[in-house]
This record gives C-alpha cells, structure tokens and sequence, in this order.
C-alpha cells in the first residue's frame, strides 16, 4: 500500500512530528551530564586499578583548564582556531560535502603563511594582516585541489581531502629541510632542525591581558566568524541555495544552483577557514602552537578536533563556539595530568574518553531520529 | 463463459472447502488499522477480485497472506486448516505465490537464469530451460529463455515475473496490481493466461487493483475494500461499474476525472452503456471539457520548440531519439506512453537536468541552453516532476522555504532573504492551495504525499510560468486529489500556459488534452489530435507499431 488514506496518515503524523523535533534542551543536558559522568567514572576506575588516586587527577584537569592563573585564557586560545576550523566543516557539510582533511588544509595554509611572510617582511599590522590573508588562501587552495577532482574527474572528496593530509604533511616537511623555503638559517635555530624563524614580536597578534590572562585577538575573530557563518546560512540566498544543494542536489540543479560551483565554493571556504586557522594560530597562538614558528606537527590535531567539533556541535554554527570551548578545556587540562604521576598513557586514555563522552548524545540523538524516522515511515507504507 | 470455467475448476477439488479463508483479520499501524475484521473466502478455480482506492487495505491484506505482514487479530486458513504465517517461506511452503507489481528483475542477467535465481544446490540451466517452455506452453506465456531482461519491455518482464512464480507450482496466486506497466493490449493477454492459470488446475488467483473494469472483466468475484474494512462481495457477473464505484469510494461518483482515477473507461464495452451515458451529461456541464474548448492554437507562435533533441544514458542508450515537439500558449498536450520510454528523460531535459547530445530547445524563440542548472526554469518552465522526493522538494527543509525553492531571490534584496515576506507569501498559497500543514514553518516531511504535491504546485504555478510540465501529476493520489490536479492544469491552460501532460494514464491523457504525441524508445512514434484518439489505438501505439500499420486514425 503506498498511502495510508490521507485525513489517517495526517493523525498519525502529527504526534512524531512534536516528539522528534523537540530534541529538548533538558534532554541534551541529561545526556551531557550522563555520558561524562560515565566517562569520569571510568577514568577514575581505570587510574585506580594502575595504583594511582583519580582525585588529583579530576583537580589536575581543573586546574589546567581553568583553575590555575592564566588558564582560562590559554583555553580560550585553544578553542579559537577549533571553532575556526568548525565554522569552515559546517559550511561543507550544509552543502552535502565531507571535507575530512581540515588538518592538512591547516597545516598547508601556515606553512604557506609562513613563508610568504618572512618573504614580504612588511611592516609589522599589515604584514600580520597579510599572513592572515595568505594563510587564508592557502588553506583554500589545498581544498581547492579536492574541490577540482571531485567535479572535474568525479573523485569523491571524502578521500582526496583525506589523501591531501598526508600529502600536504610530507610537502610541509620538504619545505622545512631547506632554507630556501621554510628553515631558518643556520644560527636562528638553536639546536633543533625542521623549525622556521620565529615571528619578530611586531608581527604577533596582540594578546591582551583580562584578569589576569592572555586572550588573543584570534578569539575575538573566530566568535565575530561565527556570527556571520551563522547569519550567512540561514538568511542570505547563498546559504538557502547551498542548504538546498546539500539536501537534495537534483531539487537544486533545478532551481538554478550550479553543483559545481556552490559545491567548489563550499570546499574551499571550508579549507580557506582551516588556513585561517592555522595563520591564527602562527600569529597568535603563543607557547601551545609552535611558539610563533613553523615547526613539524605544527597542526597538533586542531584539524581533526575541530572537525570533531562541528560534529558535536550538529553542523550548528553557534553551538560550535561552547563546544569548542569544551574541546580546548579537555586539551589543556589534560596537559596537566601528566603532573600527577599518572602514566602518560593513561591520560592519552582519559582524554580519548572525555571525547568519547562528548561524541555519544549527538549519537544517540542522531540513531533516535533514525528510529522515529523509520518507524514513521513504516506506518506509512 | 466465466461461470463455465470456474465450474470446471470447482468439480476438480472440493468446492466446500475454500483454498484460503481469512476470518476477522485485524492490522494497525499506530493509530491507523489498515485492516478491519476482514473476511475473505478464495475458492479453487476462480479468480478473485480485490478491489479498493490506494490505501485501502488491500495490499497490507496480502502481505498479511505471504508472511511480510504480522495480523493483530483473525485468522487464517488454508485448505481448511488453521495456519500462522510468519514469513514467506512458511507462505512458499504452503503454496502461496506472489507476483509483485514492482518487478525484482536482473537485468543484465538472461530470462532463465533470472528463473533460476534463488535456488538452492547447482545451476541446471537445460532444466530451467526446459520448465520455461514448459510453463510457456502450458499458460501461453511464451517467452525466449535466453533473452537478457533489460532487452524486454514491460509486459514480457511480467510474464517472467510469472513464469519465477508459478514454477513452484503454488496453489494460490496473488498479482498486485499487474496492469500498473502494461499497454491496454498486454493486459488483455496477461488476463488470457490467467484464465490458463486458473482452468488447468484449479488454483486461486487473488487479482488486486484499482481499476473498475479490469476487475470486473477478468474476474469471478469481487470483494471490495473501503478504509480496511470489506464493504461488498458479490459476484462479477452481477456487478456494475456504477454500484462497484459507489461501493469503493463510497459516494456517488460523477466527475470525469474520477472515472478516469478508478479505470472506468478502460477496456470499454457495450455494457458500459450506463456509466457513458452520464459520463457524457457530466461532460457537457463541465465548461473545461478538452473537446468543446479546443484553443485556435495552431495560428500563435510555439511558445516551445524542442528540435530533434538526443540524449543517452552512461550505459549509451539514447533515451530521447531526434525528439521533436512545439507547443502554443493556452493547449494540453498529452504524451502517451509505457513507462520508460524516454518521458522521464524529457522530464529531466525541461528540469534543466538533463544535457542534449544535439537538438535544441526554445523558448519563445530564444534558445534555452540544455543541462545548465535553473536554465529552464529561468525560461520560464514550471515542472511538476515525476518524484517529487527527486527534485520536487527538499524534505529536510520547511514548507515556506520549498515554496520559494525557484524563485527564492525575489523574495529577498540584496542577497538576504526577507523572513516576513517569505512567510506571507507562504501562508498565501497555504491558503490558495489549501496545503493541510501546521504553517510554513513546518518541516516538509511532517506533510503528507498529496499536500506536498499540492506544495510543488503552488509554487510552480506561483511563477507564472509561460510552460508547465506536469509529469504524472497524480501517481498515488487519492481521487479527490486528482480532481483538484486535473482542475488545476485545465486552469492553468485556460489563462495561455502551455500544458505538456506526461502520464502512463490513458485515461487522464485523453481526458485532459489538446492533442496527443506518443513515445516509444525516446521518439515521437504518432502524433494525433484528441478528436482522433481512443485508446486502442494510442494502446497499438504505445506498444510500438508504427502509425501507418494501425490504419486512418493516427496520421
């Protein structure tokens, strides 16, 4: 039977109609407060059980994201280029596309950054401006090498960004053994090899301090980025056509949106934001972030974490900016751990948990939605 | 001569005892029951007819026979005995067989090893074979075992379908619905080897469907399905198209559109008297009627040219061959043909989805480029698709935004879209087209089918568009709503839009149009106004033959 007689099918919609969009923010909170607290419990059995105390453990990621002088700043930091590189997956996925390889796009678009601003060496704002800029571009053009396989030669960009990762890892590494390209010369080095000079100081974002923590500009950007992102989506044409390109690409076709182009588009903003992030991260990223230097594993999972953010944050650009809040406290308290005479294995554990924790509601809402889904589709038929 | 051969196959098994007897047989889903208390009675050598509008149980009731569907309450019994069916092969087992009205065909596999497919141990393909002639010869359904599938049109793929069924030599036969792909012509041979299949060894043979006068034609008796409850049973030969209508949609049935919805002018015979009768009174109150408003078209510039137009598929197969059609403002023209005959390609062309290998389309004498995204639309060329899932609608966005889909750059300045007039507009054509909604915000998948194709409507007509393309506007409508569609593009064509009606529904085709173009294999096989048309002769040439060979009537 394909229809159910209509004024019926009607009554029987209605009623999942309600439930399933009322994903209700008590809900959310329950299933936050579960999952954590489970993933704590773990943690706190898993550090018993190798002979140490999870008490300083618990007061060790405390401190380290917030408690501590200068902490909260230093989280904030971290949450900046996450949240950037989250604003830039939710506009690829809105568009139906799976950019995996934020990571390399970061990487990419630094590494350009950095050697395009030792190269220029303009006055300091606007060379700052300008790496910016071109760490922008770079990121873009990464994504852009994907964004032309997938609609010149059909390749699906869920592996060329992801390929283009490692890709960009071996180029960035290429550059930094010659000094011609990224090395600082010999001198400028200290005792390591595979690191760039550092930014001279009039080069650096300014980090102002507010009671007593440094918050970099690089915050203020991202929050800024994520209002437009969000404003951008829901009420320009731009993002009504690239949410229809995203749904129902045929629909689109139809309606005027050229595949093509919204999907290139998408992609290489997604990237652009990656690159921006790493510019950000260059320029204003301090101690945690290479110290003003390129340097192997400049990109430190920030790529993937934040990917992993617009994740949890349901393609949602607002809901991005506490989630990556969340992220980066989990990164810098974790860094504290380690202080606590638990074995760094376990804290790699620890921290894989907390994510996991973070991951499981958006999961279980998602399998939820399915189910209802289905089920209302079964009474359908 | 019905009553004849069910004799036959009564004398040959004890006639007490029915081959299935349903008694009080209950389903729901969620609030909806689907089936209500049904009762229901299959004798040896008889077909029996199930007849009932979509949704009207019909087909939940026999899945309820094959084991796909679990029954709430009742029971039933085969050859006398109690049985639970919980799956289909417990239904293979007990020797049910069904024939699906969506074939699950191979098609790059050959007719026999399609046969073959399922079984278990090793292929014996000279024993296939020979059991195909076999059944061939037995029934007259006369296939070659070694044809590939996707070589075959839609009637001999049935007749696969039925050769995979009956070679378990099931007892009871179900068809769903199984004229749904076929010309007039194939379904009057489909129902020659019924009566085979029915004569030679007293089976059961369930026919389910829709259509009024295939039911009663090839049929012994008739059950009849209301909202899951059976509200008739009587026997075909004392039934009359115009108690059966009344009994199935459950009023007094007058509108044409209707008649058509229901399948009542198919197969037409002298009995009929009664239904054309009013059927013609209906007519000449209808100010609408094709036939007496024809529009002096012909003399007007074509508002479309579509000029030899090519295509193929990735596999190479051209789905649109040197087609060529113009159209003038204000007429309806109808394209008639079986499904798969290139008008889903001619959907995709005019949805800017498709890219011409060579030919060309003009609107209004301006060349409209092919396979470029909004192209058409732009032109000024609004589409009632084929699917509207496809590219209809966007299921995940809410009512007010499907609604300005196309055009939603009228409604915004400068690149931001205006929420306040978006939603006014919204709530205009809620109202204009009494879309059943909880407001424009509402997620379009929260609205059901025949309020959604009411969506695509409205905005497709909001856009004053110069042509419409409605590309079978009522698939899985209920018949109210294919009154309201027909109303609607005979409206449409009255103010000078352009109508092109692509539909597998003979009767809705000549119903509502100017003049009919017929398909077959991406070209233009006739062309013929509507005064000229009936459908055996539109059914000839949906199925092929040339215009020449089937006489005066389509020059």
């Amino acid at each position: 039977m394909t229809a159910v007689e209509t004024s019926h099918a009607d009554d029987a919609e209605a009623p999942p109609t309600r439930a399933r969009t009322g994903a209700r923010l008590s809900e959310w909170v329950a299933l936050y407060s579960m999952s954590v607290l489970a993933a704590l419990l773990l943690s706190a059995i898993l550090v018993e059980a190798t002979g140490g105390d999870w008490r300083p453990v618990v007061s060790a990621l405390l401190d380290g994201s917030v408690r501590r002088p200068g902490r909260w700043g230093e989280t904030l930091a971290t949450a900046a280029p996450l949240l950037i590189v989250a604003l830039g997956t939710v506009i690829s996925s809105k568009a139906g596309l799976v950019n995996i390889g934020q990571e390399g796009q970061l990487y990419v678009g630094a590494a350009i950054a950095t050697y395009f601003g030792f190269l220029i060496g303009g006055p300091g704002p606007v060379n700052v401006v300008l790496i910016l800029v071109i760490g922008t571009a770079g990121g873009a053009f990464w994504a852009g090498l994907a964004a032309g396989l997938r609609y010149w030669r059909g390749v699906p960009e869920v592996l060329s960004t992801l390929l283009l990762v490692t890709i960009g890892g071996q180029a960035v590494a290429y550059g930094l053994r010659w000094e011609w390209l990224l090395l600082a010369p010999e001198g400028r080095r200290g005792n390591r090899n595979q690191v760039s000079e550092q930014l001279p100081q009039d080069n650096r974002l300014p980090r102002p301090d507010l009671l007593g923590n440094e918050i970099p500009l690089t915050v203020f950007i991202a929050v800024i980025l994520a209002v437009i992102v969000a404003f951008a989506l829901s009420r320009t044409v731009w993002g009504f056509r690239l949410r229809t390109l995203g749904h129902n690409a045929r629909a689109a076709a139809r309606s005027g949106v050229s595949e093509a182009r919204y999907g290139a588009t998408a992609l290489m903003l997604s990237g652009a934001f990656a690159g921006l992030a790493g510019a950000a991260m260059l320029t204003g990223g301090g101690f945690a972030f290479g110290n003003y230097q390129m340097v192997s594993g400049f990109a430190a999972n920030i790529g993937w974490t934040g990917l992993l953010v617009a994740l949890v944050a349901y393609e949602k650009p607002l809901a991005a900016i506490p989630v990556a809040v969340v992220f980066a406290g989990l990164r810098t308290g974790s860094s504290f751990v380690g202080s606590t005479g638990v074995e760094a294995r376990i804290t790699d554990v620890i921290s894989g948990l907390l994510v996991l924790a973070l991951l499981i509601p958006a999961a279980v809402m998602f399998l939820r939605d399915r189910r209802r889904a289905r089920a209302a589709a079964t009474e359908r038929v | 001569m019905n009553s004849e051969l069910g004799d036959v196959g009564t004398n040959e098994t004890n006639s007490s005892v029915p081959a299935v007897a349903l008694t009080g047989i209950t389903k729901r889903f969620g609030t909806v029951v689907a089936c209500d208390n049904v009762d229901l009675a299959l004798r040896r050598g008889r077909i029996h007819g199930l007849l009932g509008e979509n949704g009207a149980g019909k087909s939940t009731l026999m899945k309820m026979l094959i084991g796909l569907v679990l029954p709430d309450a009742g029971v039933i019994a085969i050859d006398g005995t109690n049985q639970s069916i919980h799956d289909p092969l417990t239904a293979s087992a007990l020797g049910i067989g069904m024939v699906h009205q969506h074939f699950s065909l191979v098609d790059a596999l050959t007719v026999w090893e399609n046969v073959a497919l399922g079984d278990a141990g090793r292929l014996d393909p000279k024993a296939t074979r020979d059991r195909i002639s076999e059944i061939a010869e037995q029934y007259g359904l006369r296939i070659n075992p070694d044809r590939r599938v996707g070589d075959l049109t839609a009637g001999l793929r049935q007749r696969v379908e039925i050769i995979k069924c009956l070679r378990r030599d099931p007892s009871i036969v179900i068809f769903d619905e199984p004229t749904s792909v076929l010309t007039p012509e194939e379904s009057e041979q489909l129902f020659e080897s019924l009566r085979h299949v029915v004569a030679a060894e007293g089976r059961a043979v369930v026919l389910v469907s829709h259509k009024l006068d295939e039911v009663r034609h090839a049929t012994d008796d008739i059950t009849i399905m209301r909202r899951g409850r059976v509200v008739d049973q009587r026997r075909s030969v004392d039934a009359d198209a115009t108690t059966l209508a009344r009994a199935m949609v459950g009023r007094e049935v007058t509108l044409r559109s209707e008649r058509a919805a229901l399948g009542m002018q198919r197969l037409a015979g002298g009995d009929d008297a009664a239904v054309r009768a009013d059927s013609q009174s209906a007519d000449t109150g209808s100010a609408a009627d094709p036939r007496s408003e024809t529009p002096d078209a012909p003399t007007a510039e074509p508002v479309l040219r579509i000029e030899s137009a090519t295509a193929h598929d990735a596999s190479g197969v051209a789905t649109l061959d040197e087609f060529s059609l113009e159209m003038h403002p204000g007429e309806i023209v109808g394209v008639a043909g079986v499904e798969g005959n290139g008008q889903r390609a001619l959907g995709d062309l005019l949805s800017s989805l498709l890219k011409l290998s060579s030919g060309a389309v003009t609107v209004d004498g301006k060349p409209v480029p092919t396979g470029r995204s909004g192209a058409m639309a732009r032109a000024g060329i609004g589409v009632i698709p084929e699917d509207r899932h496809d590219s209809g609608l966007v299921l995940e966005m809410t009512v007010a935004e499907n609604l300005v889909l196309v055009e939603v750059s009228r409604a915004s300045k400068r690149g931001l879209i205006d929420k306040k007039r978006v939603n006014v507009f919204a709530q205009e054509m809620i109202e204009q087209f009494n879309i059943a909604c909880t407001g424009p915000s509402a997620p379009m998948w929260s609205v059901s089918g025949g309020n959604q194709q009411r969506v695509v409507l409205a905005r497709e007509l909001s856009q004053q568009p110069k042509i419409l393309v409605a590309a079978q506007p009522t698939r899985g409508l209920d018949v109210g709503a294919v009154e309201y569609m027909s109303h609607r593009l005979q409206a449409a064509a009255a103010s000078g839009v352009a109508v092109l009606l692509i539909s597998s529904e003979l009767e809705e085709i000549l119903e509502l149009s100017h003049r009919i173009i017929v398909m077959h294999s991406g070209r233009v096989v006739a062309e013929l106004p509507r005064a000229d048309a009936d459908i055996e002769t539109l059914g000839l040439l949906m199925g092929g033959a040339t215009a020449s060979s089937t006489g005066g009537a389509a020059k």
